[in-house]
């Protein structure tokens, strides 16, 4: 506080620090404190309201515990970002590593404009290319069907559409970050560990890959949370049998009409991110201040 | 020359690098940079192909976007877009949220940033986690939090309640952004103007502001783009605003025309001729700067 006030003295100061309080306090502290004090509630009308059977209970949270299929719901949304946020590294990290430490200025310049297009435009207009892509009579089946690969069209609607849409919309943040921090690693490491008679895969796992470590935390944690997160894929690509856990949280507030059970899923998708983002930092042993620049 | 390289005419080659070379190890050897290179041209359609066929279902005549069959070209559809009265509400929709976006997360960032540089030790690492925090949280969290709160202070869903919930993270981007600048910001020179008499307010414009110009610059390009496509949080704002993402996507699941996919179009374009642009410049101004940096 004092170092503040003293480097921009008290008007300019304490404007400052007012505004952040009104940040931290009344876009992230509180509202977070007041969904879980939804959460704790019942959901009761508005009569009863601080009457008797108000109280602090965890029925709603046992409602998702007791609901095996959303309890399965929960447990394949983990799963599937997951297996997201693997498939997204595996594409990502040969174009990273040759972007960082092969290409030539040209072509890296090149290749960021063609990376930054698909991302500045909106995540609904490229799901929707996804859409267009795998529809029942739409071009994939159609190419598919005409190669002989397929005999006749199948549904990609589901898990498959999902997965391939959700690698498709969060790839720069997991390849961004990889690109960085590859792109700081001197090539003359590579070099020697080449002439000291290490092979490609020793020297990706033993310089490359410890080397860009920062990165490919900061990448997972990213993707794992904007792929648990995401309502867009899942409701443009997804079929009755793919449903995603944000998809129960929207329907808890805006079909069932109950607040109070959809803020007990939110805190619980919070929950799950905050260990997923805490586990990969301590996996990677990477702290939060470099992990999020 | 020619007799080099084919070992039949010249059963004993000429060792190079003191290594004999069968035909199979040299192609073995050139095997990764084919498989590269497969993977490479693998990515780059992964990457555009998606848009190219949401750009090239524009000028196809049937009312279903798709690329097949192709009922004959047309720009019909282009012309619909500029006379679809509800799309270009949506637009003006998003205009104004991003522009209130804008409005609060460049002073409110700003201000976080300059308070976050002055403070030292565990009290910087504690505000720091918690200013990041907003980008670690899922969109769908964000929102059904600001939703809970602000309604109790009596908010609703609508303009302000989703300029507010996406400030709650895009401010954080802003942070990172001016923080980053701030790194290289000499604090003496703060001084020097002290020393001289200048007031603190008249340090903040004349000095640090005109340092901070080119970060904010590029943070309400940032803030612009992560509001106009923000899907996930306004999903639960809005109210019964529809800002363009909403827009998209409420037409994908009831009467979907290529309409969508000629605002696509234009949007890829303006993009692209941005990026490019912001290249240009860059590169411009490095070469301006002199060949060392």
């Amino acid at each position: 506080m004092n170092e503040i006030t003293q480097r921009f003295g008290k008007h300019l100061g304490g404007c400052f620090i007012l505004l952040v309080l009104f940040w931290l306090a009344g876009l992230v502290l509180v509202p977070n404190l007041t969904m879980l004090d939804f959460a704790l509630r019942p959901n009761l009308p508005a009569a009863q309201l601080g009457g008797p059977k108000d109280g602090y209970l965890l029925d709603n949270f046992l409602y998702l515990w007791n609901h095996p299929s959303h309890g399965w719901i929960f447990l394949k949304t983990v799963w599937s970002s997951a297996l997201v946020t693997v498939l997204t590294f595996v594409i990502c990290y040969p174009i990273a590593y040759w972007l960082g430490q092969v290409s030539t200025p040209r072509q890296t310049s090149a290749l960021l404009v063609l990376l930054t297009v698909p991302y500045l435009m909106n995540e609904v207009l490229r799901g929707l290319s996804w859409y267009i892509i795998l529809a029942f009579d739409g071009p994939l089946n159609a190419a598919l069907v005409h190669l002989g690969l397929l005999s006749e069209p199948v549904r990609w609607y589901g898990d498959g559409g999902v997965l391939a849409g959700m690698a498709y919309a969060y790839l720069l943040f997991m390849l961004l970050p990889i690109y960085n921090a590859v792109s700081t690693l001197d090539h003359a490491q590579i070099d020697a560990a080449r002439d000291l008679g290490a092979g490609t895969v020793r020297i990706h796992r033993r310089v490359v890959l410890p080397h860009a470590k920062v990165g490919i935390a900061t990448g997972c944690v990213f993707t794992f949370m904007l792929a648990a997160g995401s309502y867009m894929a899942p409701a443009l690509l997804g079929a009755p049998g793919s449903r995603w856990f944000t998809q129960l949280i929207y329907d808890w507030f805006f079909e069932s009409g109950n607040w109070n059970r959809g803020a007990a899923y939110g805190v619980t998708l919070l929950v799950l991110c905050l260990i997923a983002v805490l586990g990969m930092l301590r996996l990677f042993q990477v702290n939060l201040t470099s992990a999020v620049k | 020359m020619t007799n080099v390289s084919t070992p039949a005419s010249n059963p004993v080659r000429p060792v190079s690098a003191g290594r004999l070379k069968t035909r199979a190890s040299r192609v073995l050897d050139r095997l990764p940079r084919l498989a590269f290179r497969l993977y490479f041209a693998f990515f780059l359609t992964y990457l555009l192909l998606p848009l190219l066929i949401l750009a090239a279902a524009t000028f196809n005549r049937s009312s279903f976007p798709t690329i097949v069959p192709w009922l004959g070209t047309t720009d019909m559809w282009i012309a619909a877009l500029f006379r679809d009265a509800e799309m270009l509400k949506a637009l003006g929709s998003s205009a104004v949220i991003a522009a209130g976006v804008i409005a609060i997360s460049l002073p409110v960032g700003t201000a976080a940033a300059l308070v976050l540089t002055s403070l030292h030790g565990r009290a910087r690492n504690i505000l720091y986690a918690l200013m990041v925090s907003p980008l670690l949280t899922p969109g769908v969290v964000i929102g059904i939090a600001t939703l809970l709160f602000w309604r109790k202070v009596g908010i609703g869903g609508g303009v302000a309640l989703s300029i507010l919930a996406q400030s709650s993270f895009i401010i954080s981007f802003v942070m990172l952004m001016v923080a980053a600048r701030l790194q290289r910001f000499d604090r003496t020179m703060e001084d020097a103007a002290l020393g001289l008499g200048a007031s603190r307010i008249y340090v903040f414009r004349r000095i640090l502001l005109p340092f901070l110009r080119p970060a904010l610059v590029g943070a309400c390009f940032i803030a612009f783009l992560q509001s106009f496509e923000n899907y996930n949080t306004t999903l639960f704002v809005r109210g019964t605003e529809t800002p363009l993402t909403i827009f998209i996507a409420s037409k994908v699941r009831a009467g979907l025309t290529p309409v969508v996919n000629a605002l696509g179009l234009v949007m890829m374009i303006t993009t692209l001729a941005g990026a490019i642009a912001w290249e240009v410049i860059r590169r411009r101004k490095r070469i301006a700067a002199g060949p060392a940096t």
